[in-house]
């Protein structure tokens, strides 16, 4: 902060202003002092190729000539991938060999997302709920990185990564109540749509500030460090949420306070309209890692077990070292930004079917499961069918619940009702008494 | 323990002596240049004489109920506080910019050594960070207390702080909450501190449901005002008069207590005008008790508010309805300032007692300028001429 120059300048002065009178002398005699020694410096012969930088700022040599460091954007850091785009593994030494049950249930819990995205999407379409954002295109990294987690690792997200509530169990009927806010939503109806959160699953509310998670996730993996119980913090966060200050926070803190965390970024190409070219001229996030001391990697976020195989080490490392992890995964935004987003008023929609029908992490997934026979069309077809049952479920029991009881508009401010507070509700109860008829009422708990 | 409290009484026995056989080199630098111009250095330079102090410290009476008590300016009772929060809660940290040599001000000396490097702990100089790691630690079950090196440099934090700290609880539906995060920052003006190093930010967090924002009087009200803070499950933002950090010495207890949140003190009791202010400001209205009442003969209550947010409405309401005037009176300026909020409700709430319009004696609507400070100040004397409008109104 400005503070710092302004303040020692300060100092300065006040230093000055006290020692007056004695510290003049012994001004004036370090001066001294001073210029004898530079005096002898220069009597010795003396070579300047065997001097060190002496900086405590950084560990570097000298160099004699003028040359500016070049970002290296057109080859930029490697994207790691484990199989391609049919599904076929790449490096046999890279197959995390994960079992049948295993991979069934990656792939189970993705289209189940599909699935709810596809009706939630629909039902905010006809204004059966006001807002939603679907993960289209990018399953494959929630699921694979959840898969590598342990399940009492806290999660701090930005509001793209349901699959990883998912992952960890959220029931479906809780998904609906929060986007439905109504009288079983954990948040007690207060946030918008798809701001989930968990307890249980240590799953940490989402809010819509961006990038405002990454500190805290900082923070709590600190805390985590400290009491020593084997545990870690991931992070997510989009590209575009990394261009805030609180990003650039969040990856200085972790490194300097030696936490136990893995950033993990998906890449998607697009904050809202605006495309990466406009968020950044670096090469991409994970370039960013090393500058702050960060073991960062660059992943295909389109393949599940790269995904996962990298949040795995990253986690086992990051526990065991106690150090941040940065991945990167490189994805591309499929649905729109939101409900409230129109994306083909900035790109074409040839864009979005390459990565729709050509490298979609669900059919990649599927193409593997095929070719070990894990996987039918009478599998696919039933499963789509249940899946698609299971949520219609869900969504009517949402649709039919009351909402909340308004006077938890009240509640939770500070953990105790503070009395001016049960004053306003009071004087709303008197008012809603009086002009009922012009109030909801009927729609919400009693 | 008694390591500290040693430290502390060395300390304690210095305070009278000018700063620089105090401090040792670097490690006073930032803190004391605000501080010792305002005192120490006056008498030695011409050029920088300066007004005399705006206040004069009133300790409170010894409290007895506490157990023993020990001499401690500001800056030591902090230290106190800080020093029994970490000896019985094991998972709390202090952290912040330069806090581990013992902070430009002095508040955390000698508690990285008795407690350890990851407990009292240097962050990278970036407020939003500070911030937004405490809100994660505390999230994560720490006891988690922030310092912010001056009040004026919080607002970079102010996003975390408004829109997640205060609304942690409230968005997850109680079940996440930073209620363990208490934010320390230095606070109000010093003499010469000029537009960043005398801000009274309270307003812009008063605006802002789910925290509680505390300023302190003195030593004794510090410590248990902040022990409170850190005690409270809800975050908290405790702002310290740094002029008031060597300035105000008093017999502090030396163990753990608590003083409650959002109760304001009735310090003197009177019967003409009710006088509210909070910080050094209380010293500034006590004097200006007085001279009402020598000079007037009028006969003043004098209330420190202690709790901004959520602030005691009945105790001051209460004095008002016997007095029928009131004058606030706050260092920050006066459009939007706290006093705004307090005489609207007072005039609510107290209309057919009210005897005169409600007075606030504040800073200009100018950012806090350098050498202009004593003409800018809500001083004693513009109090004074205010109490004798209201009377004879």
């Amino acid at each position: 902060m400005a503070a710092v120059s302004s303040v020692s300048r300060m100092s300065g002065l006040c230093f000055h202003a006290v020692r007056q009178r004695a510290a003049l002398n012994s001004l004036r005699l370090l001066q001294r002092r001073s210029f004898r020694l530079t005096a002898m410096h220069q009597q010795q012969p003396f070579d300047s190729s065997l001097e060190k930088p002496q900086f405590p700022g950084a560990s570097a040599e000298f160099v004699d000539h003028l040359e500016f460091i070049q970002p290296n954007v057109i080859s930029g850091i490697p994207v790691y991938r484990v199989m391609d785009r049919q599904g076929k593994i790449i490096n046999p030494s890279e197959d995390p060999q994960l079992s049948k049950e295993t991979v069934l249930n990656f792939y189970q819990k993705m289209t189940l997302l599909n699935t709810m995205d596809r009706i939630l999407y629909e039902s905010q379409r006809q204004g059966r709920i006001s807002f939603y954002m679907t993960n289209y295109g990018e399953e494959g990294t929630h699921i694979g990185s959840a898969a590598a987690l342990e399940s009492n690792d806290i999660v701090f997200g930005q509001y793209r990564e349901a699959g990883v509530l998912m992952y960890r169990g959220f029931p479906l009927d809780l998904f609906m109540a929060q986007c439905y806010a109504n009288a079983d939503d954990l948040g007690k109806g207060r946030q918008m749509p798809v701001h989930y959160g968990s307890k249980d699953l240590n799953f940490v509310t989402i809010s819509s500030p961006l990038a405002t998670q990454i500190p805290q996730a900082v923070g709590a993996a600190y805390a985590l460090k400290r009491e020593n119980m084997n545990r870690a913090v991931i992070c997510y966060f989009g590209e575009g949420a990394a261009s805030e200050g609180d990003a650039h926070a969040g990856f200085n803190f972790s490194a300097t306070l030696e936490c136990p965390m893995i950033f993990f970024c998906r890449n998607n190409g697009y904050a809202i309209s605006t495309p990466t070219n406009e968020q950044y001229r670096g090469d991409g996030i994970a370039a960013r890692g090393p500058g702050y001391g960060m073991l960062s990697i660059r992943v295909d976020g389109n393949d599940v077990f790269a995904v996962y195989n990298a949040t795995k080490e990253a986690r086992r490392r990051a526990v065991a070292e106690n150090q941040p992890f940065l991945i990167e995964a490189m994805t591309y935004r499929i649905g729109h930004h939101s409900t409230s987003d129109d994306s083909s008023a900035y790109r074409s929609v040839d864009e979005v079917n390459y990565w729709d029908k050509q490298d979609h992490p669900i059919s990649r997934l599927r193409h593997y499961m095929t070719a070990r026979s894990w996987w039918s069309e009478d599998d696919e077809r039933s499963w789509r069918k249940q899946s698609r049952k299971t949520v219609m479920e869900a969504f009517e029991r949402a649709e039919r619940r009351l909402k909340p009881n308004p006077e938890l508009l009240f509640t939770d401010v500070y953990q105790e009702m503070i009395p001016s507070l049960s004053k306003q509700r009071e004087s709303l109860f008197r008012h809603i008494q009086q002009y009922k008829e012009h109030y909801p009422l009927d729609l919400y708990e009693k | 323990m008694a390591a500290a409290a040693a430290r502390l009484l060395i300390r304690g026995s210095h305070q009278t002596l000018p700063i620089s056989s105090v401090g040792t080199g670097k490690q006073s630098c930032i803190g004391n240049a605000l501080l010792t111009l305002s005192s120490g250095c006056n008498s030695r330079l011409k050029t920088q004489r300066r007004h005399a102090a705006h206040f004069t410290f009133q300790p409170d009476p010894v409290p007895t109920q506490y157990g023993s008590t020990q001499k401690m300016n500001l800056f030591q009772s902090i230290t106190s506080a800080l020093d029994n929060t970490l000896a019985s809660d094991p998972t709390a940290v202090i952290f912040g910019e330069d806090v581990a040599f013992g902070g430009v001000f002095r508040c955390t000396v000698g508690l990285r050594d008795k407690y350890g490097k990851d407990r009292v702990f240097n962050t990278p100089l970036c407020e939003q960070g500070i911030v937004g790691f405490g809100i994660g630690a505390a999230v994560a079950g720490a006891t988690a207390i922030a310092e912010i090196q001056f009040a004026d440099y919080i607002f970079p934090a102010f996003d975390q702080i408004v829109n997640e700290a205060a609304k942690y609880r409230y968005r997850s539906g109680n079940l996440f909450d930073c209620g363990n995060l208490t934010i320390r920052a230095p606070w109000g003006c010093v003499g010469h501190g000029s537009l960043y190093h005398s801000q009274s930010p309270e307003a812009f967090f008063a605006h802002c449901p789910g925290i509680k924002i505390v300023i302190p009087r003195g030593p004794t009200q510090a410590k248990g005002l902040l022990l409170s803070c850190i005690a409270d499950n809800n975050p908290c933002i405790f702002f310290e008069p740094k002029i008031l950090y060597r300035a105000a010495v008093e017999q502090v207890p030396v163990d753990a207590y608590t003083i409650p949140l959002s109760q304001a003190e009735v310090l003197q009791e009177g019967s003409d005008v009710t006088l509210v202010a909070w910080g050094t400001q209380i010293h500034v209205l006590r004097e200006v008790a007085n001279m009402a009442q020598e000079k007037l003969g009028v006969s003043c209550e004098v209330v420190d508010l202690r709790t901004i947010l959520p602030w005691d409405t009945e105790t001051v309401c209460k004095s008002v309805v016997k007095t029928g005037r009131l004058l606030i009176s706050h260092e920050a300026p006066v459009t939007g300032g706290f006093a705004a909020e307090i005489s609207s409700t007072v005039q609510e709430e107290c209309f057919l007692n009210l005897e005169a319009p409600i007075a606030r004696v504040c800073g200009y609507d100018t950012p806090f300028p350098h050498i202009f400070e004593p003409f800018y100040i809500p001083d004693k004397w513009k109090c004074f001429e205010a109490i004798k409008r209201m009377i004879n109104y």
